[in-house]
């Protein structure tokens, strides 16, 4: 499994890419694998206020329907709408192409709260226990 | 489910084993004071041939379909329902296992859902329909809480004409959440009042309700209201009592209806003083994740052979928790089968001549009475088979010499809106002669005098 270095991840495992004040977020390669295939992304509508913590999205796989969480409060920006046709990006790409939205943030401490990798993978271990 | 009693020797093994000598024992926990100490006050037992008789004089104290001549609808009508349905329906193939708890084992169950859900959408013009919910009024009420899902705002319209009970269930469903029901009001045709209905539309709303034909039996402009809906951004819900109208009517998939629903009894099932019914929920495709309730689908096995599923089950409740999309978690599997029997028996050519044949009655009828004199129509729109008098008299009454007469004339309006006193509704269906017809008109103007 891989997880980048450049992003900070979350206990449900969302993962965060922050440029100045707008972030991608997706979820991890850990998170897709344990999904296994996916076949429907519900994406929020653009525009949509999100609070940190709260279900914003729901990822179908063959196995389950899991609600992705809001890593960062802010509004959403942009979503991947390549997803609606081809959600299997989710399991390929989980970090390039799959991506699912775009925030504007708007409090950076919520950011510095995030998991780095090192803490993220050491997390992932205690949950494998 | 079979009733098997117990025997003697089976209550006393049982009693022995727990260590109790009687079973008057096993309530000594209950102070005495709360105890029963005398026999019960009930008939003697009878025999199975004595039960059965005293069981047919009761029914026969009943005004039923068949000994009157029956001219009463508004939301449940006395169609005819073909032999091959119920001969069908009692298949123990379908009827021990009409709810499959391991589904995909019922490959005929299922492939006979599936049959019903292209059978449903087909009539009503529409792209997906689920495998059933209980009755027309939680279809329609389901159908709105998709709506607010969907479109996440709270307010629902719904026009007046849409039928009482439904409109009921709906509030009860819209109690204890956020969501809000605007009513609007019908104008003197009988339909709904544009300029109100534009106004309620335009305040941000989710979705509006239209029933067509409507509780007058009155058919709906669902192409204008539908536009104006849509241009505000909302979804357009067209409801149904009567789904037989559609055999000559446009379906509400062609006036462009986001969902259409309402209740099936009219496809061969028996009026059955109530229930079980069929409650019909459709919609466009974009929308089938938000739909609540069982879907069967079609696919392929791992040799490629046919298979039928049920699908998309990520929306219910044993998957998705408290986030379901409903708490239904099941359907009317029966009723649903006998619809299927009854279409496909029926075929399009013989669902248009029912249709065809309901409405020439009701205007057969129509033109009779309006020349009665003392009894008017209260509205002059176009309806499809049922419409609405006023009389010159009480109505009460009126119904009440009718029924000396063996003729059951309709629902008194008044019980449902106050303003339309002395009003009834009258339903005509291929079940009533236009001898029936004349004798209903005779009648109607021999009760005025």
């Amino acid at each position: 499994m891989e997880f980048p270095k450049k992003l900070r991840y979350t206990k449900e495992h969302e993962w965060v890419l922050l440029e100045n004040d707008t972030a991608l977020v997706g979820i991890t390669d850990y998170a897709q694998q344990h999904l296994g295939d996916v076949v429907f992304v519900e994406l929020p509508e653009i525009g949509t206020e999100l609070k940190k913590g709260e279900a914003f999205c729901v990822v179908e796989s063959v196995k389950a329907a899991s609600d992705v969480y809001a890593p960062l409060s802010g509004e959403v920006l942009e979503i991947n709408e390549e997803l609606e046709g081809h959600p299997e990006i989710l399991n390929q790409s989980p970090y390039e192409k799959g991506w699912i939205v775009k925030i504007r943030i708007v409090d950076s401490t919520e950011y510095d709260n995030l998991m780095k990798i090192e803490d993220y993978e050491k997390f992932i271990e205690s949950e494998e226990e | 489910m079979r009733y098997i009693p117990n025997t003697d020797t089976d209550i006393q093994d049982m009693l022995s084993d727990i260590n109790v000598k009687n079973v008057e024992e096993l309530f000594e926990i209950v102070p005495r004071e709360f105890l029963l100490r005398e026999d019960l006050n009930l008939p003697h037992a009878l025999s199975e041939y004595e039960l059965l008789s005293h069981m047919m004089r009761l029914s026969e104290e009943n005004a039923n379909a068949q000994d009157y001549r029956f001219f009463i609808g508004g939301g449940v009508y006395h169609h005819f329902i073909p032999s091959v349905v119920r001969h069908l329906v009692s298949r123990s193939e379908f009827y021990t296992s009409y709810t499959p708890y391991q589904p995909e084992i019922s490959q005929g169950t299922l492939q006979a859902m599936f049959e019903f859900q292209t059978l449903i959408s087909m009539l009503l013009g529409m792209e997906v329909s689920n495998a059933s919910l209980y009755d027309g009024a939680t279809s329609v009420a389901e159908a709105a809480l998709m709506a607010v899902r969907l479109k996440k705002k709270t307010k629902i319209v719904v026009a007046k004409s849409v039928h009482p009970d439904y409109r009921k269930v709906m509030e009860t469903y819209c109690s204890g959440n956020e969501n809000e029901i605007i009513e609007i009001p019908y104008d003197e045709n009988g339909m709904t009042d544009m300029k109100q209905f534009e106004s309620a539309v335009a305040g941000g709303v989710s979705c509006a309700v239209l029933q067509s034909p409507n509780f007058f039996g009155i058919i709906e402009d669902l192409g204008k209201y539908g536009k104006i809906i849509h241009e505000k951004d909302a979804l357009f819900i067209a409801a149904f009592s009567e789904p037989l109208a559609f055999g000559v009517l446009k379906p509400p998939g062609d006036f462009g209806a986001d969902m259409c629903c309402g209740e099936g009894q009219s496809l061969g099932i028996p009026m059955g003083f109530g229930g079980p019914y069929l409650g019909i929920l459709t919609a466009k495709k974009q929308y089938v994740r938000n739909m609540p309730g069982r879907i069967v689908g079609l696919t392929e096995d791992q040799n490629g052979r046919q298979a039928y599923v049920l699908t998309l089950s990520a929306r219910e409740q044993h998957i998705r928790r408290e986030k379901a999309k409903s708490n239904v978690c099941t359907n009317q599997g029966l009723c649903a089968l006998m619809a299927a029997v009854y279409l496909s028996g029926l075929g399009k050519t013989g669902i248009r001549r029912v249709s065809g044949i309901c409405h020439a009655r009701a205007e057969y009828a129509k033109e009779k009475i309006a020349r009665l004199g003392a009894v008017k129509l209260k509205f002059f729109s176009p309806t499809f088979n049922e419409f609405v008098i006023k009389v010159d008299a009480d109505s009460e009454t009126l119904e009440k010499r009718l029924i000396e007469k063996k003729i059951i004339a309709g629902i008194q309006m008044e019980k449902f809106y106050p303003e339309l006193r002395n009003c009834i509704l009258l339903t005509f269906t291929e079940t009533n002669t236009a001898e029936d017809i004349d004798i209903l008109c005779e009648a109607l103007k021999h009760a005025m005098k």
